[in-house]
């Protein structure tokens, strides 16, 4: 699902971000990507939502190489991705329903069945009654669910996710953790950057550790 | 690997030929400019101000310029019947006139002439211009006799009818002969410099509903910057980040079309009365024309012309420098 050959991202200004990064997420598989905050957890992740482009190696996604992909499709790769943020970027001026159906509207599906899909994605996430509500009314667990809603609704193939938990209480934390379990375990591939150690460590998928912007360990399975 | 890249590519392929039909194509944009003119809604006073502004710099170029049309209408209208007016010297008598009225009916360039006896022109003279009883206690009648000519059709342009004149002229019994078109040319001329006033009047406006919608658009794209940048991060294309803002500055411009056209017709409105009340002080049953369905056209799709041009340079300029970081 994400391939990374020899990758370096440098910053104008000569900061080395991440240096010689190769991995292989496998299509359907579940990582976390750890490290103190300025290893290169969110450069990463920019890099494979092609908010930053490479500067050294070659990048794939999906089996596409998309290292020097045209600036016009990017937004075409991206709808294969679901993102979710640390503070849940949702838009203050629509209810909960419109924020989870933007990815839709963006992509063009016909009405009807953006209702449908929109119900289904808040049903999952046990939000139906906030349908209507706006996310200034929502806990701060409500709006990170909110977030993962319209990060599946359109049922992408990789689900990126930067410091999910950095804003909730342990139980919270764990709870969305598993939320991600259940995605991966119908095929959605996921990469979760996270500082958690303490949670990662009791859930049993691979880990990608960074250091000062290289790879350090590959647990087993993401090889 | 490589085949999974094939199958991918093929998959990828398949999901840009679904992408959108016609039907759904036209409904997006009918929902994305309902919308935006929910928008303009919603900031009613914003907007309506915005709007204003527009409407004003659009009514005063169009306002001049149907004004400048009544106007050439009147003199337009003059211009098929030109005459020459040739006043006779007191010496002629009556009997002369009459035959000098008769010999110059048979001159090529004369279609007609009419005699006006020096009675004649006394009793309309009195009959127009209120004075009536003041003329009856002159002693003796002051006014000349005077032969009204028609030229023929071709001699009605400008040069013949000026060499037709001092032909008049030139004869023993003629006073003065007066090219009765001279002011409707002169008026012919003045308004085609207010009609080039007009236009460029009207371009310099137009440039100032262009830089408004571009500000109004730009500080829109700033209020909205993080929609912006989280439309982007979710796949949103440049086109589909662009359209609510194009059809923003549309709205903008046809609703100051509205307003300008409500201003014209207010304006005229007003004048109506007045305007009327002075064509009928000159005979005269001339009366206000307003906006004609061609212009109320150009001024609507001016508007959206304008709204569109403006929201996109301010579009081009702008939304490209917002992407995620």
């Amino acid at each position: 699902m994400i391939q990374f050959t020899n990758v370096s991202k440098r910053y104008p200004g000569g900061h080395d971000a991440l240096s010689n990064i190769s991995f292989d997420m496998e299509k359907g598989a579940m990582a976390f990507l750890t490290g103190h905050s300025g290893a290169g957890k969110s450069t990463l992740l920019k890099l494979v939502a092609l908010i930053e482009r490479v500067t050294r190696g070659q990048l794939f996604l999906d089996g596409e190489n998309v290292t020097r992909i045209s600036t016009r499709r990017i937004p075409y790769i991206r709808r294969k991705i679901g993102f979710i943020f640390q503070d849940h970027h949702l838009l203050f001026d629509r209810t909960v329903f419109d924020n989870v159906a933007l990815p839709l509207v963006i992509a063009g599906y016909p009405y009807k069945e953006i209702g449908r899909r929109v119900r289904a994605a808040l049903d999952k996430l046990g939000l139906l009654d906030k349908e209507r509500a706006y996310p200034v009314t929502l806990s701060g667990g409500e709006a990170q669910r909110v977030g993962i809603a319209r990060a599946v609704v359109n049922k992408p193939m990789l689900l990126l996710a930067d410091e999910p938990t950095g804003n909730l209480d342990p139980d919270l934390s764990r709870d969305i953790m598993t939320l991600f379990g259940l995605f991966n375990d119908v095929g959605v591939s996921v990469l979760i950057a996270s500082h958690d150690i303490a949670l990662i460590e009791q859930m049993d998928y691979p880990v990608l550790q960074l250091e000062h912007g290289q790879l350090v360990t590959e647990a087993q399975g993401a090889a | 690997m490589k085949r999974n890249r094939r199958q991918s590519q093929h998959h990828w392929r398949e999901r840009l030929k679904r992408r959108l039909s016609p039907v759904i194509y036209l409904r997006r944009h009918a929902q994305v400019a309902l919308d935006s003119l929910g928008r303009l809604f919603r900031n009613s006073l914003a907007s309506l101000m915005t709007a204003a502004v527009i409407g004003i710099a659009l009514a005063l170029p169009s306002g001049l310029y149907l004004l400048l049309d009544n106007l050439g209408e009147l003199s337009s209208s003059w211009d098929g019947q030109a005459s020459l007016s040739v006043f006779l010297q007191d010496t002629v008598t009556a009997k002369g006139a009459r035959k000098l009225a008769d010999r110059l009916a048979d001159w090529p360039e004369v279609e007609t002439v009419d005699l006006v006896t020096p009675k004649q022109a006394l009793v309309e003279f009195g009959q127009q211009s209120g004075l009536g009883s003041a003329l009856e206690a002159l002693d003796e009648n002051p006014l000349p006799a005077v032969l009204i000519i028609t030229p023929v059709a071709g001699h009605l342009a400008p040069a013949t009818a000026a060499a037709l004149q001092s032909k008049l002229a030139a004869l023993p019994e003629t006073a003065l002969a007066q090219l009765d078109l001279e002011w409707v040319q002169r008026l012919a001329a003045m308004l085609e410099i207010a009609r080039r006033g007009i236009l460029v009047i009207g371009a310099l406006l137009a440039l100032a509903v262009l830089l408004v919608i571009g500000n109004t658009i730009r500080l829109e794209i700033q209020n909205r910057r993080d929609e912006i940048v989280v439309t982007k991060l979710i796949g949103a294309t440049n086109g589909f980040v662009r359209r609510p803002f194009l059809y923003s500055g549309v709205w903008y411009g046809v609703l100051g079309a509205g307003i300008a056209w409500l201003l014209v017709e207010t304006g005229f409105w007003l004048l109506s009365g007045p305007v009327t009340r002075l064509a009928g002080l000159y005979q005269s049953e001339f009366s206000l024309d307003t906006l004609p369905l061609q212009l109320l056209g150009v001024l609507g799709g001016g508007g959206l012309l304008l709204g569109l041009l403006g929201s996109w340079l301010a579009v081009g300029r702008h939304l490209r420098a917002i992407e995620p970081r």
